[in-house]
């Protein structure tokens, strides 16, 4: 299950300096735990009791496949998905909005459902498969959606981009783009501040009418 | 986000001996929890992931219908045997949250959901919820979203699902299990108001973990409709929401269920006027009647005042819906 991606490359480097800086902050959070604390408990801590301390935050193994690529990572159980995607595997196409669950900038597919990853955890998902942005294509051949954004001018600024493109692939696949009504409630969860709904909408539905696989 | 321990102790005991402790929290889709703990409103010690939990789902039980706590949102609402048999259910969850979030959240979750409240949410400022003693920023702040029933003046805060509301018109029962075994709560008992203690959203007691929920049998799939209202047409919080179903039988009101989201601190069943429906016939002023019955003993805020008109207006419009009179 060895990663055949590029940015595993320095994740030696990244273990390291992560490491190097836990352990400085373990170590300086102990002393200064120490200076601040009534004597039995610092002899409590003596006898090892800041190793449990280090032991309660350890990371957690993640096995997962983005975009068809498998990966063995050791995440802090607080990082979501969307920022490992972005910070540690280096796929910043997902983008990240209000980070609340509110805009829908952060849309994947996980295991082919349409979900938030801002708030989901990434020990979440462990054993599952991810899609983001970056797995649409084929090589230098444009998934069906992407054209039709180009083509009826889906966005402006872009940055929701990504997210309205993962959820209007979702909203095909799951037979929810059988009117514009229908396409604007199933479409509702991704904000566009630009305002490019309606451009949005006429993307979604030449791809529903054309009726290519998706 | 304050460093937690992960746990996913293996069976549904182990969970129950995990979540006992103080300081452990559930997670399961996490689209309230996540939210909460990157704001700083709740910061657990230890979460316990219980998603791999056999408890999905959703199947036929003697005289009703079972779905697991662990059932997406998004799943129950699609399931041939909730739109056949509880459509209101269906409709009520299509009208909560967005595709994503429904992909995500779970029907334990959705009960279990904290307030949207925004002085909840905000640190800064005063919540008795939050923060028992340090008062209420909503009563003389902005109060648009707020409680029109069984508020307190420690809160007026309200309880945000919509599935919960169908819930408790479908007169649902919540199954939980605990180190004593297992307990029933019908859904009306399941929420509390805010009284004293708007720190505690319900009745689950320490160390309970639920199980799933299970709707009874009933004649109202013909004629029920969930009709919600608010700032936008969809992806929003609710104004005023109404769940409504009728058992008709030619043109008379046989049974009655109504109950209203975004009023209370609890999903707020309005059983005087379902009494004020059955035996009555199918009619825009029988409907009227029962809407003026129902908002009786309402006390708004200032910035909610509206919801003194907009309340009955939704509950005549949803009860046509359902009965076909629109």
């Amino acid at each position: 299950m060895k990663s055949k991606n590029p940015p595993e490359e320095p994740a030696h480097e990244n273990n390291f300096l992560e490491s190097s800086r836990r352990d400085f902050l373990k170590h300086s959070g102990l002393l200064t735990a120490i200076a601040l604390t009534p004597a039995p408990l610092v002899s409590a801590a003596q006898k090892g009791f800041d190793e449990k301390i280090a032991d309660l935050y350890e990371k957690v193994p993640v096995s997962l496949e983005v975009n068809g690529v498998k990966h063995q990572l050791s995440i802090e159980p607080r990082v979501t998905l969307l920022d490992l995607l972005r910070e540690q595997l280096e796929l910043t196409g997902t983008k990240k909005g209000c980070d609340h669950g509110q805009c829908g900038a952060c849309t994947v597919h996980v295991d082919g459902h349409r979900v938030n990853s801002c708030l989901t955890l990434g020990v979440l998902v462990s054993g599952k498969k991810i899609t983001t942005i970056e797995g649409l294509a084929k090589g230098d051949q444009l998934h069906p959606m992407q054209e039709a954004f180009i083509k009826h001018d889906g966005f402006q600024c872009g940055y929701c981009t990504p997210g309205q493109i993962m959820s209007a692939v979702a909203c095909i696949r799951e037979g929810h783009a059988n009117s514009e009504h229908e396409i604007r409630e199933y479409m509702s969860g991704n904000i566009c501040r630009c305002g490019a709904y309606p451009n949005i909408v006429n993307a979604i539905q030449e791809v529903k009418e054309g009726g290519q696989p998706v | 986000m304050k460093q937690f321990q992960y746990s996913r102790p293996a069976t549904q005991q182990a969970v129950i001996d995990a979540i006992n402790k103080p300081g452990a929290k559930i997670i399961a889709g996490g689209t309230n929890l996540v939210d909460l703990m990157k704001r700083g409103v709740t910061a657990p010690d230890k979460l316990i992931d219980i998603n791999h939990l056999p408890l999905k789902n959703i199947a036929p039980v003697k005289g009703g219908l079972h779905i697991g706590a662990l059932a997406l949102n998004s799943v129950v609402s699609e399931n041939k045997l909730v739109v056949a048999q509880q459509p209101l259910l269906s409709m009520a969850l299509k009208a909560g949250a967005s595709p994503q979030l429904r992909n995500m959240a779970t029907v334990g979750g959705n009960i279990l959901q904290r307030t949207r409240c925004a002085y909840f949410y905000d640190t800064t400022m005063p919540c008795n919820k939050r923060e028992p003693g340090s008062g209420c920023g909503a009563i003389g702040g902005y109060n648009r979203m707020h409680a029109i029933f069984g508020a307190s003046d420690k809160c007026i805060a309200v309880h945000p699902s919509d599935m919960c509301v169908a819930l408790v018109a479908l007169d649902a029962t919540v199954i939980v299990q605990s180190k004593k075994g297992t307990r029933r709560i019908p859904f009306a008992d399941f929420h509390r108001l805010p009284g004293e203690h708007p720190d505690l959203d319900n009745n689950l007691a320490a160390g309970e973990l639920i199980l799933g929920v299970e709707i009874p049998d009933n004649n109202f799939a013909k004629n029920s409709y969930y009709l919600k209202i608010r700032d936008r047409q969809s992806y929003a919080f609710a104004l005023v929401s109404v769940a409504a179903s009728l058992e008709l039988e030619g043109n008379t009101i046989k049974n009655a269920r109504l109950a209203m989201g975004g009023v209370a601190h609890k999903p707020w069943r309005l059983v005087e006027a379902e009494k004020a429906l059955i035996g009555k016939p199918v009619s825009a002023e029988t409907f009227n009647i029962a809407a003026q019955i129902a908002i009786q003993g309402a006390k708004t805020y200032g910035g909610n005042d509206f919801k003194l008109k907009l309340a009955p207006a939704t509950i005549t419009e949803a009860l046509k819906h359902a009965s076909g009179l629109v």
